[in-house]
Formats: structure tokens, sequence, C-alpha cells
């Protein structure tokens, strides 16, 4: 499979008043033509910036991304225009990412009007196949976004993003405020477009159990940097950094019948602004030693399996 | 009935008035709970969950809302025909609630310890000092260092503020604790925090405990006995054990399909198809009857009761059932 998308050392750091706050720090990574990489961490990890820097919603720092081979960063205004036709983006809320004074005829036809591929007729047409493909009722594309529920909502904002049939998504929390019974119905549209559009996501979220459904690969991220990063199923079977584990050993699992052993980590998450050097997780982390305070190298324990922690080896033999 | 069980919710019926239509939050709710049990109360947005503590409470707004029939049994008392003043005596004292957003469910301009020692003054006769003490060490019980007192709660993080919640509504040892999906707005390292320490006070305290959740990961992990709610009422009744093992209202077993299996593949998810009906004209016969895939004329016509489905098993379905044999 070819690659789609390719990060390289990406780096995306905001000015505040006390120092840099390290949101996203050196991060690497591609993703294939058609799959799904999931990428998965606590609020504040930096996902989300990662998701908007890849798509110059935010300047990166530093570092290079790479969309089908051709670089992309440092692409001006009008070369962007373009490539927003290849990649778009599912945001976390409906309700504030939605234009609250437009139709959901308007809101879907926007990227069409902008993009000035099509007449009039022919949007007229491609909107109602978007309608019908997200399995959006016709009658409500007079409606205003805060007539519709939630899931209704989040239909609408996929038809935006498919509008321009782009190849690559960033799905950033796509399902996070939905109910469990309407978060399935959605989870299920995504995989059916993917398998019949050949899209590829980046499907950002917190949300483990969705994130192992619907990828082929995961990334854990922890104050901006990856820990943990290898195919779904062998992450969920063989997690090797601490942070990885305690995150799944955190998820509530719906039986009864299973009693895991908890690993409870200590204190809360600290400050990105200005980071020491070394391991981010260190002041949480149970097996922490001195040579934690020095930068980590992430390295391949199995093929495609990537770790960023310096006692993998005597740990986890 | 009195002697088993110290809350007792019978027959509950609410409504909100707004723009002159009538909407019907609570329709005919029924439950129990024991002393030192947790009643996971489970079902999508609307399903009238937060309503039914609220009304428990009595803190319901006064002019929307409306009670129209019913009775709450809290230690043999009907909390809804009692005096306010005695029911002051009662909330934030025997019980008290956690609501799911800390953010707003602080004062940001009283210092945390004031806002926790504020029910301890109220409802025990005790100096400021000894109050001071108090909410101390409910800070320390919760895992908050005592001199952070005098903190305000744009000071603390979520997982900390959501802490001071807890340790706003256990100050005064209630024997009712009711907790509005106390976790939803936290990170899951920080709610198998909180989980595990209200795990804890709970058998400390012999606490009972009514945990309003969408997540039923969080209902396997802390209930004893499982309410789902749906469109106001209750749908399915038993113990964890029951439900999770024989669920039995396609709704239910909807819910369950729809979650992503952690343990198992890539098996296309069954979501139940559609959405809630308008709580404002709530269908006639079984209020499911529109999502449900076993729906027959019968459900159509006749609302159904809950039946009893062997144990302390209850669904209110005119199937009960049958679809796990067919």
């Amino acid at each position: 499979m070819r690659e789609i998308l390719r990060a390289e050392h990406l780096k995306k750091y905001f000015a505040t008043p006390f120092g840099p706050l390290h949101a996203v720090d050196d991060v690497t990574f591609s993703i294939k033509e058609g799959s799904t990489l999931g990428v998965v961490g606590e609020s504040g990890c930096g996902k989300s910036t990662l998701g908007r820097t890849i798509l110059q919603l935010h300047e990166p720092t530093d570092g290079k991304i790479f969309f089908r081979e051709q670089e992309i960063t440092g692409c001006n205004k009008s070369e962007w225009k373009d490539l927003r036709d290849e990649m778009q983006i599912i945001f976390q809320d409906p309700m504030s990412s939605l234009d609250p004074r437009m139709a959901v005829w308007d809101i879907i036809e926007e990227p069409l009007k902008i993009q000035k591929k099509m007449d009039k007729a022919q949007r007229a047409a491609k909107v109602k196949e978007l309608m019908d493909t997200v399995g959006i009722a016709r009658r409500i594309q007079y409606s205003y976004p805060h007539e519709l529920d939630g899931g209704r909502r989040q239909r609408v904002g996929i038809a935006r993003a498919l509008a321009l049939d782009p190849k690559f998504i960033v799905c950033d929390e796509p399902v996070s405020a939905l109910d469990v019974s309407i978060q399935a119905q959605i989870i299920n549209l995504l995989m059916d477009l993917q398998k019949e559009k050949g899209l590829s996501y980046m499907f950002i979220t917190h949300d483990l159990s969705v994130v192992k459904y619907i990828s082929n690969e995961i990334m854990v991220m922890y104050l901006g940097q990856v820990v943990e990063k290898a195919p779904s199923d062998e992450l969920f079977g063989n997690p090797i950094h601490p942070y990885t584990k305690a995150l799944l050993s955190a998820i509530p699992v719906p039986d009864v019948h299973i009693h895991r052993e908890r690993i409870v980590l200590k204190g809360e998450i600290t400050s990105p602004v200005n980071p020491k050097p070394g391991c981010r997780l260190a002041a949480r982390c149970q097996y922490a030693t001195e040579r934690c305070s020095t930068p980590q190298q992430i390295v391949e324990v199995s093929p495609n399996h990537f770790v960023s922690c310096c006692r993998v080896n005597e740990l986890w033999q | 009935m009195a002697e088993t069980s110290f809350l007792e919710v019978k027959n509950l019926v609410v409504e909100y008035t707004s723009d002159k239509q009538v909407i019907h939050a609570v329709n005919n709710a029924s439950f129990s709970l024991k002393r030192g049990e947790t009643l996971g109360l489970v079902g999508e947005t609307g399903a009238g969950k937060t309503t039914i503590a609220k009304t428990i409470l009595r803190i319901l707004p006064d002019k929307a809302a409306k009670i129209k029939a019913g009775e709450i049994f809290f230690e043999g008392e009907d909390l809804l025909s009692i005096s306010e003043e005695k029911m002051r005596t009662i909330r934030g004292n025997e019980s008290a609630m956690i609501f799911q957003d800390p953010m707003t469910a602080l004062n940001p301009t009283m210092k945390v310890g004031v806002q926790i020692s504020e029910a301890i003054l109220l409802h025990n006769n005790c100096s400021k000092q000894e109050g001071k003490k108090r909410a101390e060490e409910m800070l320390e019980k919760v895992g908050i260092p005592g001199q952070r007192f005098n903190d305000y709660p744009h000071q603390f993080s979520g997982g900390m503020k959501q802490r001071v919640v807890i340790a706003m509504a256990l100050a005064c040892n209630p024997v009712l604790l009711l907790s509005d999906e106390p976790t939803t707005a936290l990170d899951v390292t920080i709610q198998a925090q909180v989980l595990d320490m209200m795990k804890d006070l709970k058998t400390e305290m012999e606490t009972s405990m009514i945990m309003i959740t969408h997540d039923l990961g969080i209902v396997a992990e802390v209930c004893d006995t499982v309410a789902v709610c749906y469109a106001g009422e209750i749908v399915e009744y038993g113990s964890v054990v029951e439900i999770f093992d024989q669920p039995m209202h396609p709704y239910t077993i909807g819910l369950f399909g729809s979650l992503p299996d952690m343990n198992g593949g890539r098996a296309r998810l069954t979501p139940i198809k559609g959405m809630m009906p308008d709580p404002t004209n709530l269908p006639k016969g079984c209020f499911f009857q529109d999502r449900c895939p076993y729906a027959s004329d019968e459900c159509r016509k006749k609302h159904p009761d809950l039946n009893n489905a062997g144990g302390t098993h209850t669904v209110r379905c005119i199937r009960k059932g049958d679809e796990q044999n067919a």
C-alpha cells in the first residue's frame, strides 16, 4: 500500500508568558492509503493540535509534512486551497463547528462554492448525493444546526468534509459528544465510507475502545510526544510502555466477570510549558530511574512496534 | 417494604412545561435501594436520569418542573410531602449530590475549603474552627493536601476539582449519595483514580449510592443493581449480573450491541436505529416501538408493564426476553 501522509519530526510550540508550550514535540509517523491511524491520549497531550497542524490550521514550528510524497510544509495559500480538496477534517463538537446561521443545505454546499469547480445544477446534485451518503433526510435541508440532534449534526459535519471528495480526513473526536447508540451509527458510517471511497483517516480520540475498533495502527501520545506506536491488535495485546499499560488498565470494561488489576498512575499530567528533558511520564511512573531524566529514544522493539522508554529492554524481556 | 429498602421511589411522574408544551421527563418510574447498595441509572441523554435524581433532592426548577404523581420514601418518610424546612435538614446532610461538571458545581469566587465547610457549619452545631478542621480532613480523604483549603477552584485541575465536589458532597457523611456522571468530564486515568476512591468511601461509610452514567463499563465496575431508563421510564431492572449476563429488553440489548468489543474482533457494530421519541409527544403503546426490531401490533396498542423475568430481574417488554430463546 502506498503512503498517503508522512510527518517527520513535527513540532508545534505555542508562546505563553511562562515560556514555550510544547504541544507537539518531535512527532514522526506515516499513514498508508486506505488505512486509519488512531491517535490516543488524555486531554492536553497534543493530539488535536497534531491533527490541526497537519492541515495547516496551525503553522508548524518545525518539521516536515509530506502528502503523497510531496512536501506540503511551506506551501502558499493558493497551493493549500488546492490541497483542501484532498485533506479535510471532522470536528468534535458539531454545534460549534457548524455555522449557526447557515441551513444544512448551505453548510454542505459551501466548500463546493469556494472551490468553484461546479455550476449550480451540479452543486445541487452533489449536495443531494452527499445527504444520501451520510443518511440525512432531504426534509431537513432547510433546518439550522440548533434544530438538529447531535447525531444528525455530526452527519452534516461529515457531509461537509466529504463534499470535495477528499482522500484523507482528520477525525478529531467525531463521536465523543454522542450517546453510545448514536456513536455506533456514526462509526459504522465512517467505516462504510472508508471502504467505499478508499479514504484514509487520522482518528483522534480519548476513547480506547473506539480507537481499537476503527484503527489499523495506533499511536499513543503523552504530553506532546509519542510514547508508543503499533498495529492495533499488537498494541492492545502487548502494550509495553508504562503509560500505555496504565491507560489500557484504566478503561472500565462492560463485563461483570472480568476483574483486572488496575495500574493507577499517581498524580496528574504535568505542565507542557518548558518541559524538562527526558521522559515526561517519569514523575508518575513506578519504574522511573535516574536514566529517565535523559532524552528518550523511540526504538522498534518488534516489527512496526515502537516504544519510547529507556528501560524497555530490562523491564519487558 | 419499608424495612428492607431505605429509599423507595414509587410511580414518579415529572413534567416540564416550556412554550406551552408539556415534556414528559419521567413517566411512572419506580425503584428501591437498600442500605450500602449502589444502583446504576443508565440511559441516553434525555432519558430522565438526572431529573429523577433532582426530584429525590427536590432541587428541580420551581416554575418549569411539576411533580405530577408519585412518592419518594427515604428512611420511611415521604420526601415529596414534607416541608421545605425539613427537606433542608436532609439535603446536603443525609443525602447529597455530585454533579457532572465540576467547573459549574463550584463557586469560582469562594475558596474551596470554605465551600466544603459551608455544608458542615449549616448542618452541625460547631464552631468555624471545627468546620475548617473537618473540611481539611475531607480534602485529605479525597487525596488533596489540607493546606489547599485556601485555594480557589481555578487553581485546581479538572480531576482535583471533581475531588473537591466529592469532598463537599461527603462532608456530612450522607447515607444517600446521588452521583450524576461524576467522571464523564475526566480522562480515563483520572477517572480510574476517582472511581477507586468512591468505591473505598462506599465500603468505609456504608453509603448507598445512585450512580447516573451512560458508561456500561463503569456500571459493571461499581454498581450492584442496574435500572435502564428509556424515555423517562425504567425499561429493565435487575442485579448487575442479571443485566450484563442476560439483557432482555431490546433497548438494553441494543446498548450492548453499540459498544465496540474490547476483547473481540471488528464485527460490525449493531447500533439501535433511529432516535428516542420526542418527549412532548410520546407514542401510544411501548415507547421503544419505532426503534425495536421485534415490534408487533400489540406493542403499538398497549403500553407494556414491568414483567418479572426471574430473580430480581424485571423487564418492560411483552416478549420478556423471548428473543434469547428463539
